[in-house]
């Protein structure tokens, strides 16, 4: 193993390399740009594709072409380019195709600004595009997380052929870390795709990739086919970090940089007394609800933290289910909180007793 | 130990690579380390500036708001961020470059003309290595060694011939600050 210092968009990129990934397809936007132009170059060392492609709305139905063949592909974006992706993220939703979509994402609405943010959440776990589906959604906190989490995010979609969404936000595109990369790489073995439409091979029929069901009968057999698909991710495959939370009698909670932020507050306000808990949703979807579920028999608060007006916060209160107050503090349009401005509002909210 | 280093100047002077130097040397160090860059939409021959976080503990947001040492490379750089510095805090200015004074008095402040001296040394591209030098022998943030091994690391292997002035001008920083020292504004101005 080497310790290295790297930035954000390029651990997504040798992320992707050393999954196995040899497609890519995008368009630059800010804060995301490292990523493709980091890509253009390592592509072509190991043989892979890099193509920039006229727009994001043809990047990702190249991704679909190229996941429908087979092939390990992932694209990249920031919010307004996910928001031309939506439709081809639903048509690959509904041909089942494993891909990974990376949204590194910027203050919005509309053009809005290129400085950090988290408030694309509801388009990531909510469905972006039309129709019943969902996405697996990522979210890393460090940039070792990132490398760590691009090889999770192709595993998981070939393994439930399933479009994977892994969301960043300026920061984490954008900052330096250090981060452990082994020496020698070992591409990891990628399960054959018998579905996929690369040829005959031997077969009489060929494989058809198509998210058409014009037979409402048949259109429901796949949503059904679809969500019992998506409990068993629901059962296996749902993440999350906990942090000081056994005896917490308020739980912060939040993703990406926010969740880095709100740790460091946890720590700061056990150092005055408060006694404080972290949970940290890794899958966006699958939600980790259980846990909350779990922590609001103990805690008595809970404070959702975002860079956003609120978004994850409807979630966190679906899986509390009114059994405990939950508290908002956010920045938006690209701001980032201030861990002594969260901090001075865990206090408000703790000397504000039970009211 | 955590230390919040804000590097600013134009376009074109090496701040952000001075920022990722300082970074790599508290990585070889084990040290936690954060580095990131202003993106915002800057016109060629703008300003430019970066985030360096060093600590024994992990780093929650890598944006310094208020840094700990901030380096000045221009004039509209103190302009901005004079203010942010926290009290008793450092303030580096390369005095070649800035002739305008702090206005706060709750700050150390130490003047060094690095590219005059990076110029005696043979080489202007090392100036910022003099502040940088200046400010380990100020802070004790990483050593020079570490410095010196991350050069080694980060320069392409045709600029290794670049190291041993680099090592001067990191320890003509060193120099300066235990022949000259830094003051506090209020009392420079007595």
């Amino acid at each position: 193993m080497s310790k290295v210092l790297m930035k954000g968009n390029e651990a997504i990129g040798e992320g992707a390399i050393r999954a196995g990934c040899r497609h890519f397809f995008g368009y630059p936007i800010t804060p995301q740009s490292e990523l493709p132009h980091y890509l253009a170059k390592r592509m072509p060392e190991v043989g892979g594709v890099f193509l920039q492609a006229e727009s994001e709305t043809s990047s990702i139905n190249m991704v679909y072409g190229a996941a429908g063949t087979g092939f390990r592909v992932l694209t990249s974006s920031s919010s307004p380019g996910l928001s031309l992706m939506q439709e081809g993220i639903s048509y690959l939703a509904g041909a089942e195709l494993p891909c990974v979509i990376v949204n590194v994402m910027r203050g919005g609405p509309g053009l809005g600004s290129i400085a950090p943010a988290q408030s694309d959440y509801f388009q990531a776990v909510k469905g972006g595009g039309h129709g019943d589906y969902k996405l697996i959604v990522l979210a890393p906190a460090s940039v070792q997380e990132i490398i760590d989490l691009m090889q999770v995010a192709f595993d998981l979609g070939d393994k439930y052929r399933t479009p994977v969404m892994l969301v960043g936000d300026g920061i984490l595109g954008q900052m330096m870390e250090p981060v452990e990369l082994a020496d020698e790489v070992t591409l990891p073995e990628i399960t054959a795709k018998p579905w996929a439409a690369g040829g005959l091979k031997g077969r009489e029929t060929p494989n058809i990739i198509n998210s058409l069901y014009i037979v409402p009968e048949d259109c429901e057999k796949l949503n059904h086919r679809l969500f019992a698909k998506y409990e068993a991710i629901a059962t296996e495959e749902t993440r999350w970090e906990e942090y000081r939370l056994a005896d917490a009698e308020i739980v912060l909670t939040g993703f990406g940089t926010a969740a880095r932020i709100a740790k460091s507050v946890v720590d700061k306000a056990r150092a005055e007394g408060i006694k404080a808990g972290l949970i940290r949703p890794i899958t966006l979807w699958p939600f980790p609800s259980k846990v909350y579920a779990k922590a609001a028999e103990q805690a008595q608060r809970f404070l959702c933290v975002e860079m956003s007006m609120g978004q994850m916060i409807e979630d966190v209160k679906l899986a509390v289910n009114g059994k405990k107050p939950v508290h908002f503090y956010g920045r938006s349009g690209g701001m980032v909180p201030l861990a002594k401005d969260v901090l001075a509002e865990v206090k408000k909210i703790m000397a504000g007793g039970d009211e | 130990m955590l230390q919040e280093v804000l590097i600013a100047g134009f376009g074109g002077q090496g701040v952000l690579s001075t920022g990722q130097l300082l970074a790599y040397a508290g990585m070889i160090e084990n040290k936690q380390v954060a580095w990131i860059p202003s993106y915002g939409p800057e016109m060629r021959g703008g300003t430019a500036n970066c985030s360096v976080t060093i600590s024994d503990e992990p780093i929650s947001s890598p944006l310094v708001t208020e840094p700990t040492t901030l380096i000045v490379m221009n004039r509209p750089s103190l302009d901005k961020f004079e203010k942010a510095v926290v009290p008793g805090g450092i303030i580096l200015i390369n005095s070649s470059l800035v002739d305008q004074k702090v206005k706060r008095d709750d700050v150390q402040v130490m003047e060094i003309a690095a590219n005059q001296i990076a110029e005696e040394l043979g080489n202007t591209k090392v100036a910022n290595n003099v502040i940088l030098g200046a400010l380990i022998e100020l802070t004790g943030i990483v050593s020079i060694e570490s410095v010196v091994e991350s050069l080694k690391k980060v320069l392409p292997a045709r600029r290794h011939n670049m190291i041993p002035v680099n090592r001067q001008a990191l320890e003509k920083g060193t120099q300066l600050v235990l022949e000259k020292g830094t003051q506090l504004v209020k009392e420079m101005k007595k």
